[in-house]
């Protein structure tokens, strides 16, 4: 999209001003992590750029945030509860939700609208209201302040991403591998093993990625049934945001931003995978 | 499903039923063994997520406290007429479950939720239960003479009103009425006003962000779907991986960027817009939740009006220029009505992901900006007033649910897509 050679110059002004405007919110999209970034680097305890770091002076920067973060037990401690939690509802929704995906995505499924809607309801209704339900429900069950509660209360919230990801992977599936697996003698069992899963698990990776980082990134239900022995990454944060404001919270933020680099590029390559595979681009 | 059978009529009559009948198990075979597939997942998800749901729904009318913890009351109550004070035989039973309660330690729960109702209750019961050893025959006269409150006939037409064991008194507290002692519900005076008043600003400041992520939004989106495969591809990472990155992440650099000596600061005193003294407060107040909260659900609306304009072939605008159209006109009357389905889309996800929003407000939103959601929060850990935060957490779904079922007919759920 260039300027035509027979625009006038107020189309010119209005062309380059339409991209400046867009210039603008790239920034405005990009700014807050750019700004973290160099910030996790200072040597002050302060949330703001000092003299000597906009002078380049490298006694300005220092990774002593860092060290704070991997010498703090709690922050350790919060590592290692995200960890085995979201890899344990990752696991259980990537399982529940192919299922899933595969029932609904046979014709012969009834009340097919309808089992879509609840699947997906976790992904509608507002988490705090989920929390408040799971606060009163949980702790009635006796699993609040567990890690079998907060992982279940993930898995739930983590699976419409897994169903909506592997019904799309899916909806160009060529059902007739399927009859000539079958035809060929192979048991259900096989054929899915061998023809359904290589083809749907692109699918299936980018959902449980997805459910990876709603579990990584949740906070909301772990303020309420979480228990000081369940604390998370996201939870920590948000004590110290709340509490004492220390720099040490932007090491955190640089890192998890790192790891959402990741695994940006690790969907990214899975979809363009995808669509290789399936012959779409 | 109905499957023709004509072709095979060269059978014989009892041969066709039987085929029937045959394809009529393998259809239900079938059936079960995809309701088979999906059953996992439907009960876990109404174990874990629709199940704590109902029982908050429950939980905003149930009202077990003063029925279970002054039983001998409520029943004596239940004969009393209301026109004057009661008799010694309920003052009486107000007296033994006083004191009972109070060896027990339960009569606290039933006074702190009388208190939910008119405030004073709560010492008018706890006062009598601390001078215990005063109670004496014939109780009416001692009780009324340890505390005054107990000559009021409004306060015993609250706990006989409070006895039942469901409530609606959440709700009218929910939507900012009271009740009369005489049972008269009616609303408050409107400066008194909270919940009604915090869920207009909820709506009102969520419409102000879905119209912020259109005004933004679109002509990014525009950018994006016009420009070549390979640039727009680079350009989509900047708006993916605010996308990515961890929700506290992003309110906590806006914390960093917004604070009178944050970085947004310091440049305009840098530039000599405002003084060093005169640093603008952009943030613990309704501007800080409006911008934090506009970045973060900005992706929201780019992905799906991006994967919208990508359908609209340029030719159409190029061919409106060659008849004679402005710029004006070809946008306006050509390019808009066919992107109308990404921005209903976008905003829809937007308006109903920001109505519900709580960590956000709740870390940059100070005292003008917060959400109802915050309000949910601080009757669940704050007041531990559970009544009513469960009461505020229905009518908060109710208002979403009812939002969703629009979007629903209008675009339809199959449409949700994901990066």
């Amino acid at each position: 999209m260039a300027v035509p050679s027979y625009a006038g110059p107020l189309e010119r002004t209005w062309y380059y001003s339409f991209r400046l405007f867009c210039g603008a919110v790239f920034i405005f999209l990009i700014a807050p992590i750019l700004v973290i970034v160099p910030l996790s680097f200072n040597a002050e305890p302060y949330f703001s750029f000092t003299e000597g770091m906009l002078t380049l002076q490298p006694e300005a920067f220092s990774l002593r945030w860092y060290e704070e973060f991997l010498t703090s037990d709690r922050w350790i401690d919060s590592i290692k509860n995200s960890v085995i939690v979201a890899f344990c509802a990752t696991i259980l929704s990537a399982i529940l939700g192919t299922l899933a995906a595969l029932g609904l995505n046979r014709s012969e499924l009834p009340f097919k609208g309808a089992i879509m809607g609840l699947l997906i309801s976790p992904m509608i209704v507002p988490l705090i209201i989920a929390a408040a339900g799971m606060f009163f429900f949980y702790s009635k069950m006796g699993i609040s302040q567990s890690y079998l509660g907060l992982i279940l209360a993930h898995t739930a919230l983590g699976t419409p991403f897994v169903v909506i990801t592997v019904t799309a992977t899916l909806s160009n599936f060529d059902h007739t591998l399927i009859k000539a697996g079958a035809s060929l003698g192979a048991t259900p069992t096989y054929t899915f093993f061998k023809v359904t899963m290589p083809l749907i698990m692109t699918g299936v990776i980018s959902g449980a990625l997805f459910a990876m980082m709603t579990s990584f990134d949740e906070v909301i239900v772990a303020i309420f049934i979480a228990g000081v022995e369940q604390r998370t990454i996201p939870l920590q944060m948000w004590s110290g945001i709340r509490e004492q404001i220390s720099p040490t919270i932007l090491a955190v933020a640089t890192i998890l931003i790192t790891f959402s680099i990741i695994m940006l590029t690790t969907v990214e390559i899975l979809r363009r995978r995808s669509d290789r595979i399936r012959g779409i681009s | 499903m109905s499957i023709s059978v004509e072709a095979t009529s060269d059978l014989s009559p009892e041969e066709q039923k039987r085929l029937k009948i045959d394809l009529h198990r393998s259809l239900r075979r079938n059936k079960i063994r995809a309701l088979m597939l999906v059953a996992p997942l439907v009960v876990f998800i109404i174990v874990t997520f629709v199940a704590p749901i109902g029982n908050m729904l429950f939980r905003s009318v149930d009202n077990p406290l003063v029925h279970d913890f002054m039983p001998q009351t409520t029943i004596a109550l239940e004969s009393w007429d209301e026109k004057e004070l009661p008799d010694e035989v309920i003052f009486a039973a107000l007296a033994q479950d006083i004191i009972e309660g109070r060896k027990a330690k339960t009569i606290g729960k039933a006074a702190k939720r009388l208190n939910y109702e008119k405030s004073g209750m709560r010492s008018l019961i706890m006062g009598t239960a601390r001078k215990y050893k005063k109670i004496e025959d014939p109780y009416k006269e001692s009780l009324i003479k340890i505390k005054k409150g107990w000559g009021d006939i409004d306060n015993w037409k609250i706990i006989k009103r409070l006895g039942t064991s469901l409530t609606t008194s959440y709700y009218i507290n929910a939507f900012d009425m009271e009740t009369s002692p005489d049972g008269e519900v009616s609303f408050v005076d409107p400066k008194e006003q909270i919940y009604l008043k915090l869920f207009w600003r909820t709506i009102w400041m969520s419409m102000l962000i879905t119209a912020m992520t259109v005004l933004l939004g679109y002509p990014v989106s525009h950018l994006l779907a016009s420009l070549p495969t390979k640039t727009a591809n680079i350009l989509m990472i900047l708006v993916l991986l605010p996308f990515w990155t961890s929700l506290l992440v992003r309110t906590t650099s806006w914390i960093a960027m917004l604070q009178s000596q944050g970085i947004l600061n310091d440049l305009l005193v840098w530039f000599g817009v405002i003084a060093d003294e005169a640093r603008v407060q952009l943030i613990y107040n309704a501007i800080g939740t409006v911008v934090a909260m506009t970045h973060i659900l900005l992706p929201f609306m780019i992905l799906p009006l991006y994967s919208v304009m990508k359908t609209v072939p340029p030719s159409y605008l190029r061919a409106a220029r060659s008849l004679g159209a402005t710029p004006w006109t070809a946008f306006w009357q050509v390019y808009l009505p066919q992107t109308v389905p990404g921005i209903s889309a976008g905003a829809i996800l937007v308006f109903i992901l920001s109505i519900g929003y709580y960590i956000t407000p709740a870390l940059v939103g100070g005292q003008s900006g917060q959400f109802i959601g915050n309000l949910i929060a601080y009757h669940m850990q704050g007041s531990l007033n559970w009544g009513l935060a469960a009461a505020l957490g229905v009518m908060l779904l109710v208002l979403v649910l009812g939002i969703y079922a629009i979007y629903n007919r209008v675009i339809g759920s199959n449409q949700v897509k994901l990066g």
